[in-house]
């Protein structure tokens, strides 16, 4: 069976919030939308959005590091926020896995979003539905776009392919390769929600160089040196 | 979580509803193996139309809460996994046997079919009704109840303490209402109806207190650690990824202070529980007619205040990544 998700890269994360911009962009205008706007120039403007990027600090200055964080729907294998819908209208699709909103049939009764220990399902405040992210459902499964471009708008949109897009549960997928050697991890795994979505963790590259290889302590020449240096050129400073 | 007043007032009426419901048949149950003096079908039909209003008024808020009512008859479809949608269907089956409990009573229709146990207990038409609304409204008691006590990922309702307040306060209630009702109609089962009121009253006390230990000592399964997955002690949200509101920090979050939570969970200790006791106590011993009504609502404002309480004192996971704007 297909599980299409995400796996988000937090090491080339940059912050830029180009995923939830081409998100808004694509799905204002697709099936999802719109994806209402209100107040949009004024002191408290508000709206729906299926992808947000949020930052975090770890650790105490000056041992810091900042952490971009994208958030949206993470297509949970077990999701919670499916049983709880009292008309049906939150489903998981059969074929690949994606958790969807059938607009018409909502009554937003808003009791999904309890059920999501995540928070990333919102109301939109001028349809009165439940609204998620889709995984671009609609460019995803367009049979007439090429197919490097059936892909979610916010993976296309990322600068540094921090995002990336298949299928989980196929073993040599790009995504489940990065998963297993690169250490993804799931969010929030003590609900038992199996989120298909998956982060890969912030890696740091560090050279691991020790005094005697500095010294170069094991220079057989040195050994069979008997010679008494005082301050000339040994046989350590010859270039060939 | 924030308290929204649609909800806040449908359980608490149809809860109200319930209890008044109960009490009635009680009352008819008592009356009918000749522990208590029997009433005449007014008193069951205007009963059975007060509780009937009650159901009525909740399943109207409750409409305010959607944001498409007009699909609301939608929601009856998913009953296999969702106890909203349980509650959906319940709720009306409530309803009509109330109303037809309290239309049999105006019509007279409490001609015997069968007397059970050597004349003790005679069965009428009402009688197999109320028998019927029992289950049906211990069902609805659980049916909303579990709404909130399945949500797991809200620790602090996600226990069997919800439903057995949710139950025992609509039953204090409902009994309440009726020893009002009593009072107000000047008949002899004020002391009835107040001692089973005072009987519920103490133990939803138990329970609600109980509930309030419970979660004050509550730790939560989630953390920031759990909830971005970088294991270090100390993480600071530096932004939540917008400047102003959205869904995420209006329905989660109840925007008050720590010190207005206290106050209302004071104001619901003693609306709901001391203050009626008090009342009724007085009223049995002066034989008042308005004082049963004072306290009933007395402790429906208590109980208003004590969902309130039970709404705000929630923490949903999801408020670990809304912890700081910029």
């Amino acid at each position: 069976m297909t599980q299409l998700a995400l796996v988000i890269d937090l090491n080339v994360c940059v912050g830029c919030h180009a995923c939830v911009t081409s998100c808004k962009q694509w799905n204002a205008s697709g099936w999802a939308g719109p994806m209402v706007d209100e107040n949009p120039y004024g002191a408290d403007p508000t709206g729906t959005f299926f992808n947000r990027v949020q930052t975090f600090e770890v650790g105490s200055y000056p041992a810091t590091e900042t952490v971009h964080f994208p958030k949206s729907c993470l297509h949970c294998e077990e999701p919670p926020c499916v049983p709880v819908c009292p008309t049906g209208a939150s489903y998981k699709r059969e074929d690949n896995g994606v958790v969807l909103v059938d607009y018409d049939k909502c009554i937003g009764c808003k009791y999904c979003s309890w059920a999501c220990p995540y928070g990333v399902r919102e109301l939109d405040e001028q349809q009165q539905v439940m609204k998620k992210c889709t995984l671009c459902i609609d460019r995803i499964t367009d049979q007439s776009l090429p197919e490097k471009e059936r892909q979610p708008a916010c993976v296309l949109a990322c600068p540094t392919s921090a995002r990336l897009f298949g299928d989980v549960h196929d073993p040599d997928s790009e995504v489940s390769v990065a998963i297993r050697e690169r250490g993804g991890y799931a969010l929030m795994p003590e609900w038992g929600t199996k989120p298909a979505n998956h982060y890969l963790p912030r890696q740091k590259t560090r050279m691991h160089i020790s005094e005697d290889e500095l010294q170069r302590a094991d220079n057989p020449l040195t050994k069979e040196d008997l010679t008494v240096y005082t301050g000339e050129e040994t046989l350590d400073d010859v270039t060939w | 979580m924030h308290p929204a007043f649609s909800v806040i007032f449908l359980t608490t009426l149809i809860g109200a509803g319930q209890g008044l419901f109960l009490a009635l048949f009680t009352g008819q149950l008592y009356a009918s193996i000749k522990l208590i003096e029997p009433q005449d079908a007014n008193f069951y039909a205007i009963g059975s139309a007060l509780a009937l209003g009650l159901l009525i008024a909740g399943l109207g808020a409750s409409f305010l809460h959607l944001g498409r009512p007009e699909r609301a008859w939608r929601a009856a479809s998913m009953w296999r996994t969702s106890w909203l949608s349980r509650e959906v269907i319940v709720l009306p089956m409530m309803m009509g046997v109330v109303f037809f409990y309290g239309l049999f009573h105006y019509l007279g229709w409490t001609q015997p079919w069968l007397v059970a146990g050597d004349g003790a207990l005679p069965i009428d038409v009402t009688m197999v009704l109320g028998f019927v609304g029992v289950i049906v409204t211990f069902a609805l008691f659980v049916c909303t109840g579990m709404i909130y006590a399945s949500v797991k990922f809200l620790e602090e309702w996600h226990s069997p303490y919800t439903i057995a307040n949710f139950t025992l306060l609509g039953m204090a209630s409902g009994f309440m209402l009726a020893a009002a009702y009593s009072a107000y109609l000047g008949n002899h089962l004020v002391g009835f109806y107040g001692t089973w009121a005072v009987i519920f009253t103490v133990l939803g006390l138990g329970t609600r207190i109980a509930s309030l230990i419970r979660n004050a000592t509550l730790k939560h399964k989630s953390t920031l650690q759990t909830a971005i997955g970088v294991r270090h002690r100390k993480i600071v949200q530096k932004s939540q990824g917008f400047t102003a509101s959205s869904f995420n920090t209006r329905e989660f979050f109840h925007h008050q202070s720590p010190e207005f939570l206290k106050l209302v969970r004071l104001v619901f200790l003693v609306l709901v529980f001391p203050v009626p006791l008090l009342l009724i106590g007085v009223s049995y011993v002066l034989e008042s007619p308005t004082l049963p009504i004072a306290a009933f609502v007395i402790q429906y404002l208590g109980l208003v205040a004590e969902r309130w309480y039970f709404f705000a004192e929630a923490n949903h996971p999801q408020n670990l990544y809304y912890q700081s704007i910029s």
